[in-house]
């Protein structure tokens, strides 16, 4: 037989793990006992990436933490869709404050415990990226500094979704977004803006700084394992496609993740006190265009007459990101 | 026994024995003593079982206020002025979250122009952030209401600011009276939060409510501030058996019974209205004075039965409404509806311009001689020279440019050392 056929079983809520899989590498998320921690029926769209990052990290961290976890959460798609009220989609205890306070939410709760003496119970905080690197950035970085003991996790979909889709400080170049329009000789966002947040974690030397995508779960759980590991200040950036805001096909969020990853636009590593440790190399290197081109956002690219001028500037930008971190093994590139 | 001590000083003490779990602050003068001096506190270990968080901002602190006593811990914070506007988005929400956090406003001008000295704009533009907010006349009842905050804030589960006038207090030695820790302890009971964060019991606390429920949740607000009306004066009685002094409450009656005119003031303007009342009285004037302890929630019942009597009420008020008048002022005319009593709103002591007692007393004069006309707002000892010099020139030329720099200049605080006349 040239290929062997799967045997899937089902755990829970709409969850199919792998049954020839040793148990013990089996993902949480596969797992019966997962911790549900973001149940079903909240009010994402249909292949929302957030929704699916927040739950593989929380599952991931209630696992690592025996239960003992609280969240904080800044204002944003993940705490709109989970909390209308009178519903909640939390099963662990979580507060929402505002959309610029989230990781000194955060801070305070850790300081709680540990006044209390209960610091076996740990601190989630986690926004999308607009809450992290935008308007919660002075409180993170405060956050950072003060060595708070503190997993942030940004749920990067590149804009401000909740609001409309909007540009933020990690919206790409070129993107279309709702005040970033394909208008002008410029078109979507500005080259030569934004800000890639991981790198300024490590700039503050704390203990663990991990980024991540959705269409690696094992990868993505262990790094939230590994940041439950250590005490202090850790950050994780996990890159979640949008189906609404990127115009994108709601089956294409894992592809979609993927190939931000293996163009080399997204660069999945790891780093400790302030030294990367890891990079995930890519395996099958594709070209930005195999990425950008189902998602509408980059859609007055590939017009007729097209910009094949700033796909090569995007094309570029993969190039410096690959090299930069090394994420061609030896002889590849 | 009675220490000679720094407003500041007492104040932190006072804080110190009401054990806070956490304490997250950021430094702005005047409020500074009283951080440094928990800080030190924390580091020897006087107050201990203490986190104290050096946060990024003011919104930083609240926020981290804010998240601390979600997870059930007394927090406390102290700020003035800038940094109490830093914070107004997350005063907001520790109010509607209904999070008992207690914090020291050490009342101080907002700029521009910038100005480090007293006046209550700050904690007044605050008046409507869902913080019951308590005035101390004195050093002594600074300290007293920081424990009767806490146990008013966490019996309600409300945040309570405790406002004390910046420098004028929180920089003035005084005698003060220091509780003991048994009897701080005595009066306030550990922390039980109605609401926090547990793995044991998980809940979900700050969801997004729409039109079918949001009205409602802000109404039950509404209702813990009038429990509060209630509240304040037991946390007062309660205080006063258990340290044998009165401090607090919601007004602060003096020689009110006969008189037909009324002073009514806040903090520590108080003591100087009150020495100027017994002036009058020796002069066989019939004034009294009515302090404000509790501006929010506003004891409009209270207030309309100490006013009621009185033909006339001058509201004398460190802050006022740009564009409007008197806020203190308007509240009072609000209580006093229907009365015949007139009500003259003036606004004295901004950006830190004394309050001095011949000025409140050529001030009652002026009103007891019809010389003030009470449709108009009054700013107490304004240059009137000077402002008029200012707006003749910007009525020349299309850029009159900075108006604080120029009256400066004409004041002689420019370029030649600071003017004895200025401000400060
Ligand atoms: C102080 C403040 N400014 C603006 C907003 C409006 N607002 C709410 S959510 C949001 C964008 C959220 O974007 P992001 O953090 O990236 O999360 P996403 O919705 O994309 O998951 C904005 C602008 C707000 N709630 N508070
Ligand atoms: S707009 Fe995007 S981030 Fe928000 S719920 Fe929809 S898919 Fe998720």
């Amino acid at each position: 037989m040239a290929f062997q056929q799967l045997k899937l079983y089902q755990t829970g809520t709409f969850v199919a793990g792998n049954r020839l899989l040793d148990p013990e590498q089996r993902t949480v998320q596969a797992r019966t006992g997962r911790s549900n921690s973001l149940t079903s029926g909240h009010r994402a769209c249909r292949g929302c990436g957030e929704a699916l990052g927040a739950r593989y990290v929380l599952d991931a961290a209630m696992r690592a933490t025996d239960g003992q976890l609280v969240a904080v959460n800044s204002t944003g798609c993940l705490e709109v869709f989970s909390t209308p009220y009178p519903e909640s989609s939390w099963q662990l205890p979580w507060l929402h404050s505002l959309f610029g306070n989230g990781p000194a939410v955060a801070s305070g709760v850790a300081a709680a415990l540990r006044a209390q003496g209960r610091d076996h119970i740990r601190v989630i905080g986690q926004a999308g990226d607009g809450g992290t690197v935008d308007i919660g950035f002075g409180a993170l970085s405060g956050m950072f500094e003060r060595n708070d003991d503190v997993l942030f996790v940004c749920y990067d979909n590149e804009g401000y979704m909740n609001t409309g889709v909007q540009r933020s400080g990690a919206t790409p170049p070129a993107a279309r977004t709702a005040n970033t329009k394909a208008l002008g000789p410029e078109p979507g966002n500005a080259f030569g803006q934004g800000k890639f947040v991981p790198l300024i974690a490590m700039a503050h030397e704390i203990p663990y700084v991990a980024t991540a995508t959705v269409a690696d779960l094992h990868d993505l759980e262990h790094k939230v394992e590994t940041a439950m590991r250590f005490r202090g200040a850790r950050y994780l950036h996990v890159f979640v496609p949008c189906p609404l805001g990127w115009g994108a096909a709601s089956e294409d969020t894992v592809k979609l993740a993927r190939l931000a990853k293996e163009s080399g636009l997204f660069p999945v590593l790891e780093a400790e006190h302030g030294e990367l440790t890891d990079v995930s190399p890519i395996r099958r290197q594709v070209p930005v265009e195999e990425y950008l081109r189902p998602q509408k956002r980059y859609a007055h690219l590939f017009g007729d007459p097209g910009r094949p001028d700033v796909v090569a500037r995007l094309q570029a930008r993969a190039d410096r990101t690959i090299a930069r971190f090394g994420l061609l093994p030896e002889g590849e590139d | 026994m009675p220490s000679q001590i720094e407003g500041s000083q007492a104040v932190a003490r006072a804080v110190t024995l009401c054990r806070p779990q956490v304490i997250a602050a950021y430094p702005i003068s005047p409020q500074t003593h009283i951080v440094e001096s928990l800080s030190d506190r924390v580091r020897t270990g006087e107050l201990a079982g203490c986190e104290y968080l050096m946060v990024e901002s003011e919104f930083g602190a609240m926020s981290a206020c804010i998240g601390a006593s979600a997870a059930g811990a007394r927090s406390y914070t102290a700020t003035s002025s800038q940094g109490l506007l830093f914070m107004a988005e997350a005063l907001f929400n520790a109010s509607g979250l209904g999070l008992p956090v207690v914090m020291t406003v050490a009342n101080r001008a907002i700029g521009a122009p910038i100005n480090i000295w007293n006046d209550h704009s700050d904690s007044m533009a605050m008046r409507d952030s869902g913080w019951v907010q308590l005035y101390a006349e004195s050093n002594q009842e600074a300290v007293d209401l920081h424990a009767q905050a806490f146990r008013l804030a966490e019996t309600l589960s409300v945040p309570v600011m405790v406002c004390m006038d910046g420098f004028v207090l929180t920089h003035a030695f005084e005698q003060v009276e220091l509780p003991s820790q048994e009897q701080v302890d005595d009066f306030l009971c550990p922390f039980v939060p109605q609401q926090a964060l547990d793995p044991d019991d998980p809940v979900t606390i700050g969801a997004m409510v729409g039109p079918e429920a949001f009205a409602e949740v802000k109404y039950l607000m509404h209702a813990k501030q009038v429990a509060a009306l209630d509240e304040v004066p037991r946390v007062a009685h309660a205080f006063r058996e258990s340290f044998g002094r009165p401090s607090g409450g919601l007004l602060k009656p003096y020689r009110l019974e006969d008189a037909d005119t009324v002073v009514v003031t806040l903090g520590s303007t108080l003591g100087t209205v009150e020495e100027v009342v017994d002036g009058l009285r020796d002069d066989g004037l019939r004034v009294g004075a009515l302090g404000i302890t509790c501006f929010r929630p506003w004891p409009l019942t209270e207030v309309r039965e100490a006013l009621g009597r009185a033909a006339r009420v001058v509201v004398v008020e460190r802050a006022f409404a740009v564009g409007a008048g008197g806020i203190v002022g308007q509240n009072t005319r609000d209580a006093l509806r229907g009365l015949p009593a007139q009500v003259y709103d003036v606004v004295a002591g901004l950006g830190g311009r004394p309050i001095t007692r011949a000025g409140v007393r050529s001030l009652v004069d002026d009103v007891l001689g019809d010389r003030l006309d009470p449709t108009r707002l009054h700013f107490h000892d304004l240059d009137h020279a000077l402002v008029q010099r200012e707006l003749e020139r910007s009525r020349h030329g299309a850029r009159p440019g900075p108006h604080a720099e120029h009256m400066l200049r004409a004041l002689g605080t420019v370029a030649s050392g600071v003017h004895d006349g200025a401000p400060g």
